[in-house]
């Protein structure tokens, strides 16, 4: 299934917008679920967490919470919502081309 | 006043009540898990619950092994020295490995996830204690007409 505004760039999405594979991720592809989520540039504190994200998932197969954001990828909680607002978690998993966090915290 | 705009649950305010690891826990993983959706969350804490939130208890507290039938062991046993600690050492164990943390961890994380920390003011009184005697993370002590205020056109959960 392909959703809306990734389609152009012909990825795969499953039916809330998560990228099926996060190898088919690039930088355009963060952008734009960005823009769906609300936000309009991705900065340098946000390019942080995604590419901790994405490095961290690599090397544990896990997506990192909020938690270890904060602990292991340096990123303080305030500004986690601050970058990411109305659900951090699963929005800047989306946008770094990983699944939906499926973990209590 | 609806507690849902397009089916999303806007505002939740917890009551934690108890102060055994099992009675603190729910509450505030359900508090944090709810600004991890963008829901407005305060967290009221009484009676034991106000453990949760003490300097000097919030990093002492401990599963109850006595009268806790799902620990299935006697509570003969679990009354033995050191079987409560026993307990809780292997279950924050557990709890780190799926990246739940400590409970002053836990509060500082809900905290400056944006959630609202309060003490029930009756508590308060009853065990003479101030706010000196909480974590910087509590806003205020307050009564059970304030904590209704707060909690105007949200879900209410006790804990």
């Amino acid at each position: 299934m392909e959703s809306n505004a990734v389609n152009t760039l012909q990825v795969e999405v499953n039916e809330e917008g998560f990228l099926i594979n996060p190898d088919d991720w690039t930088e355009d592809i963060a952008a734009q679920i960005a823009k769906q989520e609300g936000i309009d540039e991705l900065n340098e504190q946000h390019w942080k967490v995604i590419r901790f994200m994405r490095s961290d998932f690599k090397e544990r197969g896990q997506i990192p919470t909020i938690r270890r954001l904060k602990n292991a990828g340096g990123v303080t909680i305030q500004d986690v919502y601050k970058l990411f607002p109305d659900g951090p978690a699963k929005k800047a998993a989306k946008i770094s081309g990983l699944g939906k966090p499926q973990g209590c915290v | 006043m609806s507690s849902e705009t397009n089916g999303k649950i806007k505002k939740v305010s917890i009551i934690i009540s108890k102060g055994s690891l099992e009675g603190v826990y729910p509450g505030l993983i359900m508090g944090n898990g709810a600004r991890m959706e963008g829901i407005e969350v305060n967290l009221f804490f009484t009676f034991f619950g106000l453990e949760t939130i003490m300097k000097k208890r919030m990093d002492n507290i401990k599963v109850a092994t006595v009268g806790n039938p799902a620990m299935h062991m006697p509570s003969i046993l679990g009354m033995l020295p050191g079987m409560s600690a026993f307990a809780t050492k292997m279950m924050k164990k557990e709890m780190d490995k799926i990246d739940i943390p400590p409970v002053p961890e836990f509060i500082e994380m809900v905290h400056a996830a944006g959630a609202k920390l309060y003490a029930c003011r009756a508590t308060v009184d009853m065990f003479h204690l101030t706010m000196d005697d909480f974590t910087s993370e509590v806003e205020d002590v307050i009564n059970v007409g304030r904590f209704y205020e707060l909690a105007t056109g949200g879900q209410i959960i006790f804990t």
